[in-house]
């Protein structure tokens, strides 16, 4: 789960990590008000979206009085914003961060990540503050510092030292950066973070060390832990119909192709999603309904797909096991007599009771496309799609 | 032969009691898997279809020898499950648990290394010797038994490419689920070590999906150390970045994961690829022989 940037940083304050003062406004009277109350001469109005490049996307001003604060949000807030992480079709932007404008000497970066490979979080560090870490990466690795941490241990001094010297900060902030780096691990470790980023973190005129901006993604697994995080979720950006599947507990994802999928098992449907691209149409969505999908899973799954008016035709891809095949062809059933399926249906259905499965499709007045194999369910949908 | 599991398995049923540990056990014993024991803490002395249920791992395998485990227990508690068998000496573990917290699992791969216990999963449908012995959640009549070893990510997946397979007349030595999360027990490259030591696994086939590094890991390991031959698919070609695809793990990333990626890996380290899926058990059966 992804969180705003300034909802990190209320969690960064939590944990005394130094953030520029501000906060969230959601019309422009709010803006100014905030502004006014930070007083100065330069304020930062950031736009809350849940994606990256904002300042290339022109998602990030700066407004000299604060009627120029009002104007900025006025014009940030409702419009769509596209940056290179949102796709082409943007997001709209319904809340804008006002902080104090700070005048930054150096820039840096510095994350928290899990290492898959090395099955551990891994700290990185650069000089190179301000880009995407993914640019540097691949163009500056050298400009890249890493330390690997052992869970057990945490995080001891000289890991954070390599980190800060490696990434070149003046010996003078090396203390205050030990306290930072130290409890943005704490944070990262027992608030069951997948990454935590600082990008940039900056050196000041005058207030020493600060997170100029913060990212924080939780694991989704972990949640149940805490609760209160939950309530952070922003399903604004959310397409709706990704929203109310996962109140199902479906897993659906919403594509812009015109070929609806159901599937059970996330490899399955991937692949399932594949085969109909190979086939020369296109994806609507993926939905995978699980190993444990009741005949109402089933049946709701259907009518999400459905309510996707892009959709053309379905293709159901069962292989058996936990799932028998006689309860997904109930569901199906039990669907098709409640929503109006009005475009063909191929339903390939294979393993644990098949035999029960097809009969009860056969025995339903609604067309069925059936398929006895996933080439077979390759060619029907071949022939929905021309 | 096989790898991991054969008839002389003793397995043991941490959270047998449950749902679909009791469902699941069932089906276990019906394949014909010796199932000795079960755990769950607080119903010790109980039985379950004439299995006995101990309180702790430790006291079951003192009682039954128990020398595989297989965890049906929920998320939350799993990965303390995957330890209690480590620390009681059972050398191989079977999570089938989805949902498993990150953090808990950075922590039971860092305990496993001190122990000489080998986890596969968690979040997979676990690992069959067709005829032999079946310790998952996998419809086991699909399986035939065989030469060929087959290693995945995923579940369903994994029937499909299993059920073509014996279609084709190809048997299967054994079949094992890695699981779709981000940090799992066993990789393709342990696995693999395995089927290569093993004389009755002639090929291998290996299912892989977008997200991690796993398949370009055992791109290199067979181009440099892998004689047999392998057949290799990988799903999720028209994933779009920046989604989770179902699984924790399948995930593409900043840093790459891609399935274009992973295909041209593969097939750089020598291994032959299935872009159809429909295709997959025609192709293994030329590559394969009889």
């Amino acid at each position: 789960m992804k969180i705003h940037e300034y909802q990190a940083k209320e969690i960064f304050s939590e944990f005394s990590i130094p953030v520029p003062r501000g906060s969230v406004a959601r019309d422009a009277e709010e803006a100014k008000k905030i502004a006014e109350e930070i007083g100065g001469g330069r304020w930062m109005i950031k736009a809350q979206i849940l994606a990256g490049g904002r300042g290339k996307g022109g998602g990030v001003r700066v407004a000299e009085t604060l009627e120029g604060v009002a104007q900025t949000a006025e014009e940030l807030l409702g419009m769509t914003l596209v940056t290179p992480q949102t796709g082409p079709q943007g997001k709209r932007v319904t809340k804008v961060l006002v902080e104090e404008g700070v005048a930054v000497k150096e820039e840096f970066y510095l994350g928290i990540a899990l290492d898959r490979a090395k099955q551990c979080p891994v700290l990185i560090a650069s000089s190179e503050g301000g880009m995407g870490i993914e640019d540097l990466a691949a163009n500056h690795p050298e400009r890249i510092v890493r330390e690997w941490i052992d869970v057990g241990l945490g995080l001891p001094g000289f890991q954070a030292r390599n980190l800060l010297f490696g990434m070149g900060i003046d010996a003078g902030f090396m203390r205050a950066g030990v306290g930072i780096l130290t409890k943005l691990y704490r944070l990262f470790e027992s608030s069951d973070c997948t990454l935590v980023e600082i990008n940039p973190l900056v050196v000041t005129e005058d207030k020493g060390l600060l997170a100029l901006d913060a990212k924080i993604e939780f694991d989704d697994n972990a949640l149940f832990r805490h609760k209160h995080f939950l309530e952070m979720e922003d399903t604004e950006e959310q397409d709706p119909l990704d929203v109310e599947a996962s109140r199902h507990r479906l897993n659906y994802i919403r594509m812009d192709g015109n070929l609806g999928i159901m599937v059970n098992g996330a490899g399955l449907a991937m692949a399932t999603m594949d085969l109909i691209k190979q086939a020369g149409a296109s994806p609507a969505n993926f939905l995978d309904v699980g190993g444990g999908a009741t005949t109402e899973m089933v049946t709701k799954g259907l009518e999400i797909i459905l309510q996707d008016k892009n959709v053309r035709g379905i293709l159901i891809n069962i292989f058996g096991g936990i799932l028998r095949c006689d309860v997904l062809a109930k569901g199906v059933v039990e669907a098709a007599s409640k929503v109006k399926i009005e475009v063909p249906v191929v339903v390939r259905l294979d393993g644990a009771n098949v035999e029960e499965g097809r009969h009860i499709l056969a025995e339903y007045d609604l067309d069925f496309i059936v398929a006895d194999s996933i080439a077979d369910a390759a060619e029907k949908v071949r022939a929905i799609a021309s | 032969m096989s790898i991991l599991i054969d008839k002389d398995t003793r397995l043991l049923v941490q959270g047998m009691t449950g749902r679909e540990g009791s469902f699941h056990t069932a089906q276990c014993v019906a394949y014909g898997t010796r199932v000795v024991a079960g755990v769950t803490p607080g119903k010790g002395g109980q039985k379950l279809e004439g299995i006995p249920v101990f309180n702790t791992v430790q006291s079951a395998v003192d009682s039954t020898g128990a020398n595989v485990s297989l965890i049906f227990v929920p998320a939350p508690f799993a990965a303390d499950a995957v330890m209690e068998s480590a620390a009681a000496g059972i050398p191989l573990v079977i999570c089938i648990t989805e949902g498993i917290p990150v953090r808990d699992m950075l922590k039971v791969v860092r305990f496993l290394k001190t122990r000489n216990c080998c986890l596969i999963g968690p979040n997979c449908p676990g690992v069959i010797s067709p005829g032999r012995c079946k310790a998952g959640i996998m419809p086991g009549q699909i399986h035939k038994g065989g030469s060929i070893g087959v290693i995945s990510r995923s579940g369903t997946l994994t029937y499909e490419v299993v059920h073509q397979l014996t279609h084709n007349d190809l048997g299967q030595s054994t079949c094992i689920g890695i699981g779709g999360d981000p940090i799992i027990g066993s990789s393709f490259v342990d696995l693999l070590k395995l089927f290569e030591e093993d004389p009755e696994t002639h090929g291998v086939v290996l299912i892989g999906e977008i997200g991690g590094g796993e398949e370009e890991m055992a791109a290199e390991y067979v181009k440099d150390h892998f004689a047999k031959p392998v057949l290799g698919f990988v799903a999720g070609l028209t994933a779009p970045p920046g989604k989770r695809m179902g699984h924790a793990g399948a995930i593409i990333s900043g840093g790459g994961g891609t399935a274009g990626e992973k295909i041209a890996a593969m097939r750089q380290g020598g291994i032959h690829m299935v872009e159809h899926l429909g295709e997959l058990g025609r192709t293994a059966r030329a590559l394969f022989g009889r």
